[in-house]
């Protein structure tokens, strides 16, 4: 085979990586790679903002499991994605994101556009790569993909010269990418497996809690199978809701600062704790002295640094998450004196506490005949989409409302921003998780703070044919933010009035979009029923109850057994 | 308590920041880091003090051990060990001093690599607590500048019947 410029070295490299749909926006550090993708069958969504670019491929492969890719040009380009590839590394989403750069020689001479993109995403990349060599090219995407979606996966940037990208070179046959230096551990050690199991027999007040891992290695069924096997009740983080089905008998939906009363208490009370593929994050564990402080504790996860980070554990199990569920349910599947309905009996009074729990003070709110309630519009959004929807959120109380009242009973179906909080996530979220699934219901669950963060998107999402739907819980603050204002500082709502918004119906309109309002709680669901049945981008307009809060509330810092409730 | 962490990694560009970041992002203190090529051009070894609980140190190794760069990390203060740092210092030698300073250099065995009307400089190799040693014995004799390495660290050879 003769020479091929760079750029198309790079497309072809993306094609071998099973890569369809990019993510980016154009300028002059990769004019090149754009005119080489525009003769290539990969589709280059041209996004409108390039932190847009980024939280699609990241939606694009929540919902899939695939890596997803951004491309984005030198300066202000790459660092208009900074935001998107640090949330993607916050919740460990594999991304490949292919930056332009000035050309080699102009590099660390502050020419046009130039910026350390490498320097700068080197705290919020799991690696990074400035390529120097056009020996170099080919293989560092290779490795980037590589790393991307093994072991903990996250972001790798690559960040590309343009006269490397212009030059003309031989491509390289394609070999299985060896890394002495990077080998995660996936198979856990049989030992500490055996260790587990036998402390899960052992048990009287078992829980398991998982976190986004278990989604990540695709372990649902597995861990279903466990948890069902043993009797085992379950409490998700918000980053692990569908990795259990939520409307099972043994959920007992999410834990932590907004987590249920049941799941906090059954953390709090239970004598092991079962984590897998979570990571003890504030939000989750409160006070870290009285988190768990009566149980053993067994934490699967394959990032080492993860273990024993906040939390002492007793059975650590570095290993893919699906490989230890394996591990475990085949150890039972063999263990002889292993008896389910004994297992049961002994679970029996734990499960009468968890019970007395949830009917003493369940997942609730007080309705309105009149006022629309922000938890009356979810449970009506799960109603009418039959619990199948992919949802994504902004963040805030949205986005927890979300967490608490759609009850996912699949994986990869909910999309939210968990460890950065992005604000501006959900609608270019939604958008590349459409791109994946044409055909399925995509919402958005926002806030009216956080859809104006890029509500440029709509212009894509049209372009594009995207029908996704943008739910806004309209209560004219910053409502989270305004809740704690309520809560700790004397209801002094300091910057969090959002005194002038746009009128979103009107909006919607002028991208060419649909816009419905509800003000009142009896249009909810004629608004609710006409957006799903319109083919179009739709904005729904709920006007909600101005000052609801969100509750169950762990205060920062207080024990989460230290609730405030409704 | 202190501990010394002997770490491969992949002499590749950015590898140091990529070290340094990671313990300035995450709260971790460096009393000193030394770092220099290996036989293999490709591979450097980096001498990294630092100090705290447990906890601490088995973060700090486990993060270096996460980065896609690093080789090999080794908390070599479990193990038993050789360490070594060289200092310089320019220390005040007057007429009345010079025999002073020579004979303290001589005790410990260090070097006058530069001579001038009113000074000394010398070279000094040892552990942590030698090289203390010799600077609180000439600090009353006047040091007017020093300069030191951070320490290097060896694991020492398994013992053989
Ligand atoms: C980019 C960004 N900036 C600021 C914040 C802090 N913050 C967290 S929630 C919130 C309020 C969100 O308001 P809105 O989108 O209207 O949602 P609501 O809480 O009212 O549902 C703010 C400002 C954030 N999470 N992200």
């Amino acid at each position: 085979m003769g020479k091929i410029t760079g750029s198309q070295a790079i497309v072809k490299c993306l094609q071998e990586e099973g890569v369809k749909t990019i993510f980016g926006y154009p300028g002059g550090a990769v004019l090149d790679l754009y005119d080489a993708l525009m003769s290539s069958d990969i589709k280059n969504v041209l996004v409108r903002h390039e932190q847009g670019a980024v939280h699609a491929a990241d939606g694009f492969s929540r919902v899939t499991g695939e890596v997803g890719v951004a491309l984005l040009t030198s300066g202000p380009g790459a660092t208009n994605g900074v935001t998107g590839i640090a949330t993607a590394y916050m919740d460990s989403i594999p991304l490949v994101i292919l930056t332009g750069q000035v050309p080699q020689p102009l590099i660390g001479n502050d020419a046009f556009q130039e910026v350390d993109i490498v320097g700068i995403t080197r705290p919020c990349t799991k690696h990074n790569y400035l390529v120097s060599k056009l020996e170099d090219l080919v293989p560092t995407i290779r490795e980037a993909f590589h790393i991307a979606k093994t072991g903990r996966p996250g972001p790798v940037l690559v960040d590309l010269p343009k006269d490397l990208v212009a030059s003309s070179l031989n491509y390289p046959v394609k070999t299985p990418v060896q890394m002495p230096s990077y080998q995660p551990t996936y198979v856990p050690h049989p030992v500490q497996i055996a260790k587990a199991c036998r402390l899960i027999m052992a048990a009287k007040r078992p829980v398991l809690y998982v976190g986004g891992g278990v989604i990540l290695s695709d372990a649902n069924a597995e861990l279903t199978e466990l948890a069902q096997k043993l009797n085992i009740p379950v409490t998700m983080t918000l980053m692990g809701l569908g990795a259990f089905p939520g409307t099972h008998e043994l959920s007992m939906g999410m834990l932590g600062m907004h987590g249920t009363y049941t799941a906090n208490m059954a953390v709090a009370e239970c004598d092991l704790l079962i984590a897998v593929g979570s990571r003890f994050d504030d939000r989750v564990t409160g006070k870290l002295e009285d988190f768990a402080s009566k149980s053993k504790i067994i934490h699967i996860d394959i990032d080492p640094t993860s273990i024993s980070k906040n939390v002492k554990v007793d059975i650590p199990i570095v290993a893919d998450c699906k490989n230890a569920l394996t591990s475990m349910n085949l150890w039972f599947d063999k263990e002889s004196n292993f008896d389910l309905s004994e297992e049961a009996a002994r679970h029996k009074p734990w499960f009468d506490t968890i019970s007395d729990w949830t009917a003493k003070h369940p997942l609730s709110y007080t309705d309105s005949d009149t006022i629309i309630k922000p938890q009356y519009v979810i449970e009506k959004l799960l109603e009418f989409t039959k619990g199948e929807a992919i949802i994504t959120t902004e963040v805030g109380q949205n986005q927890m409302w979300a967490a608490q009242f759609y009850k996912f009973n699949q994986p990869r179906h909910f999309v939210t921003s968990g460890g950065l909080g992005t604000m501006g996530y959900g609608l270019p979220a939604a958008i590349g998780a459409q791109m994946a699934f044409p055909d399925k219901t995509v919402i958005d669950i926002a806030g009216d703070g956080s859809i104006q963060m890029n509500i440029q998107e709509l212009a894509t999402a049209k372009q594009y044919g995207c029908p996704v739907k943008i739910a806004i819980l309209n209560n004219s603050f910053l409502g989270m933010v305004r809740q704690w204002q309520e809560l700790f500082y004397d209801r002094r709502y300091a910057s969090t009035t959002m005194d002038v918004t746009p009128d979103f119906v009107d909006l919607a309109k002028a991208f060419g979009a649909v816009g419905l309002r509800a003000t009142k709680k009896d249009e909810v669901i004629p608004v609710i029923k006409e957006a799903l049945a319109t083919d179009n981008t739709v904005i729904m307009d709920f006007k909600i109850e101005k000052e609801e809060g969100v509750y169950p509330m762990v205060p920062a810092g207080k024990a989460t057994t230290e609730m405030l409730l409704v | 308590m202190k501990h010394t962490i002997s770490v491969l990694l992949q002499n590749k560009p950015g590898v140091l920041s990529r070290v340094t970041g990671l313990f300035s992002g995450r709260g971790f203190n460096i009393e000193s880091l030394c770092v220099a090529q290996t036989l293999d051009p490709d591979v450097s070894n980096l001498t990294v003090v630092s100090r705290g609980d447990d906890n601490v140190i088995e973060q700090i190794t486990k993060q270096l051990h996460k980065l896609i760069d690093v080789i090999k990390v080794v908390d070599i203060t479990e193990k038993e060990y050789v360490e070594r740092e060289m200092v310089l210092i320019r220390i005040n030698a007057e007429a009345h001093t010079r025999a002073e300073v020579l004979r303290v250099i001589d005790i410990f065995r260090g070097k006058v690599v530069d001579v001038s009307a009113k000074s000394y400089a010398v070279e000094i190799t040892g552990s942590a607590s030698k090289i203390k040693a010799v600077i609180d014995i000439l600090r009353p004799i006047g040091i007017k500048e020093i300069v030191r390495t951070g320490i290097i660290a060896m694991s020492r050879a398994a013992k053989t019947k």
